[in-house]
């Protein structure tokens, strides 16, 4: 017989790492949530563990032409090319609506040089609403013929390094998945002092229009996001978490609880979803739902009980 | 009157079909159950639909409201059931899905959204432009004009096949005008043809159209020469349809790489004077508009 379910406690689902405090492991992904106004006429901004802003740069953003999206067999492409309103539009103009809210703001930033990356961190720095910041370091390094910071360990931790120096605030450093070994990037980021690791961003990928003989989206190569990237996002999600002694937030193609508690299994400490949101702007509530009665059902008094007990 | 989405209105709505019927061959109109749109959705605004639970496909399309009705309660003391209708042509995975569909089949609603035709309420000629399925958002909007008498809609596809409803704008009341490329009904040729001769005829009537981007790119040529204010409705790849993807965007007049000025179709859009766009650097990817 199924226990009736609104009859038992409530499970508690709070988590905490680096400093932070969040009522449930679940958040968005960059990206994929605007700055969260767009998002308020469809659910309870303060019912989320945290809230993760869209990636900023120092300067404000244009973005890639168009197309700039492209649907896959289980996924999507995206090439929108990080456009943005730029780090000081952002604090006068979307900080005052995300301040309203009890769940910590999460900004996600990236940069092109080490020099941009320290900037913006610097001025995020001394903004009071902002709990802790996520760096994104899938951008490519214009100083350095265009390598992917994150790609190169190297790169990834001296850019590390120089934003740490410039930020009293908890960093998470996002890792990007299009590297062959996924341990080396996160060792690299826990040697930089970096608080948090999430992952997984987008990972490469194109698509050709057979009639047009024309790639589908306008940059050509994308990032691939979405249910099909999944398993993918688990395995390095686990393979980090073997490595490194630093939080990890789990990210890529979560769309439902059971996903979610897929990466809480193998060690995450709290979940991002990302394009769930576009299929459903209600996914986070509905996924926030469904935990708890995965919960107890299960008879998980404690979501931190789940965390990390993969049986191998 | 531009009409904004109203945030407290905004929801998904998980709903079912009340039918599913092809019109002509490969266009379908559906109606489905939609409470709380009577009175809250304006012409021009659109739904993004998804089967419900279904994967693939995996995004929601965009569609616009053909028109908005209801129908008598099942029983007394029952609220009347509220209705809108689809109209959609068949081109590819998500609308081989839709066309499966059946009475009671379950489906999910976001909507009304984005932002529709700006109406003025001044009696005054008026001229509808529509390519094939572009007609779509136009009807709610020729209910809604003053004198329908004075609207003209002119009606563009390549075949007999891709012209639908035209005598229900004419029981509206307004008149109708109907080219096909291979002459199958009413005048052959493009339909900007008809604009220009309109346009002689009615010098400060305003325009509003829809259909795929180089008919717009016509009609906006024809406009702009005469000054003649106009209004389009754009489509535009779509993930999220509530501004969060970026993936939508249109260049606006004031475009640059330094200063950009990205509109949002799903949002800023999807219909807009035609001079807050770049018509010179819209994107090639906007002439993939199916359909004439
Ligand atoms: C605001 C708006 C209103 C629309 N109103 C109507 C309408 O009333 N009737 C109608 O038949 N069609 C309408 N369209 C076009 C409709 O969205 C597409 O025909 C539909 O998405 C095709 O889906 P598919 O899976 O069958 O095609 P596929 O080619 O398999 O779709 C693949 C992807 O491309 C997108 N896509 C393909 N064609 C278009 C297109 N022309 N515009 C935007 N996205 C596209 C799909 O949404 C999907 O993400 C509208 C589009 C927009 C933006
Ligand atoms: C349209 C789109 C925009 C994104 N923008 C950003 C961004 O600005 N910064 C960032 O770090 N990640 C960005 N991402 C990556 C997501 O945050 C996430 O890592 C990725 O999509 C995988 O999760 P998902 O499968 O749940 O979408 C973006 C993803 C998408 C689909
Ligand atoms: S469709 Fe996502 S921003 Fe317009």
């Amino acid at each position: 017989m199924k226990p009736n379910l609104a009859t038992l406690p409530k499970p508690r689902l709070a988590v905490e790492f680096a400093g932070l405090k969040l009522k449930n492991p679940l958040m968005p992904a960059s990206g994929t949530f605007g700055y969260g106004q767009e998002f308020a006429p469809y659910l309870d901004l303060n019912q989320l563990g945290a809230i993760v802003t869209k990636g900023l740069s120092l300067n404000p953003k244009a973005g890639n032409p168009t197309p700039r999206i492209a649907e896959t067999v289980s996924g999507m492409l995206n090439a929108i090319g990080l456009q943005n309103v730029g780090v000081d539009a952002f604090i006068r103009e979307k900080m005052p609506f995300l301040e309203q809210f009890d769940s910590p703001v999460i900004v996600n930033f990236f940069g092109n040089t080490q020099e941009e990356y320290g900037e913006v961190a610097a001025r995020l720095n001394d903004v009071p609403g902002v709990a802790a910041l996520e760096m994104n370091i899938s951008c490519p390094n214009v100083k350095h013929g265009g390598i992917v910071f994150g790609t190169d360990p190297k790169a990834a931790f001296d850019v590390i390094t120089m934003v740490r120096k410039r930020l009293s605030k908890p960093l998470i450093v996002k890792l990007t998945p299009n590297v062959t070994d996924i341990r080396i990037t996160a060792k690299a980021a826990e040697d930089a002092g970096a608080d948090a690791i999430s992952l997984i961003n987008t990972l490469t990928g194109m698509s050709v229009d057979v009639r047009t003989r024309k790639p589908r989206i306008a940059n050509v190569i994308g990032g691939l996001s979405g249910p099909g990237i999944r398993p993918v996002a688990v395995r390095m999600t686990h393979q980090v978490v073997q490595t490194v002694k630093i939080p990890v937030i789990g990210i890529g193609g979560i769309m439902r609880a059971e996903d979610a508690l897929e990466f809480l299994i193998v060690g995450a400490r709290a979940v991002q979803v990302g394009t769930a949101n576009f299929v459903d702007p209600n996914a986070l509530q509905t996924i926030l739902t469904d935990l708890e009665s995965f919960c107890v059902e299960q008879g998980v008094e404690d979501i931190n009980d789940l965390i990390g007990t993969l049986e191998l | 009157m531009r009409s904004e989405e109203k945030k407290h209105k905004m929801k998904n709505l998980q709903t079912i079909v009340l039918s599913n019927q092809e019109i002509s061959p490969g266009y379908f109109r559906m109606r489905i159950l939609a409470p709380g749109y009577k009175g809250t959705a304006h012409p021009g605004q659109f739904v993004m639909f998804r089967v419900r639970r279904s994967l693939p496909p995996l995004l929601r399309r965009p569609f616009g409201i053909f028109q908005i009705g209801s129908l008598p309660a099942d029983c007394e003391g029952m609220p009347e059931k509220e209705f809108i209708e689809l109209i959609y042509k068949v081109v590819g995975s998500g609308t081989e899905v839709m066309r499966e569909l059946h009475h009671g089949d379950r489906i999910e609603l976001l909507g009304p959204l984005g932002r529709g035709f700006e109406i003025d309420d001044v009696a005054g000629d008026k001229i509808l432009v529509g390519g094939g399925i572009g007609l779509v958002p136009l009807y709610m909007l020729a209910d809604s004009l003053a004198d329908r008498s004075r609207t003209r809609l002119l009606i563009g596809g390549r075949s007999r096949e891709d012209i639908i409803t035209v005598t229900e704008f004419e029981r509206l009341g307004v008149t109708s005008h109907v080219t096909t490329e291979d002459g199958s009904l009413g005048e052959e040729g493009l339909i900007t043809r008809i604009l220009e001769r309109k346009l002689d005829k009615y010098p400060k009537a305003k325009v509003y159209s829809c259909g795929p981007m180089p008919m717009l790119r016509a009609v906006e040529a024809i406009c702009s020469a005469r000054k003649v204010a106009l209004q389009v409705s754009l489509e535009a790849l779509m993930a999220c349809g509530v501004g969060a993807c970026l993936g939508c965007v249109v260049k606006g007049r004031e475009h640059s790489e330094q200063n950009p000025d990205y509109l949002c179709t799903c949002r800023q859009g999807p219909v807009f004077h035609s001079h807050e766009l770049d018509w010179d650097r819209l994107e090639k990817s906007a002439e993939q508009g199916k359909s004439s």
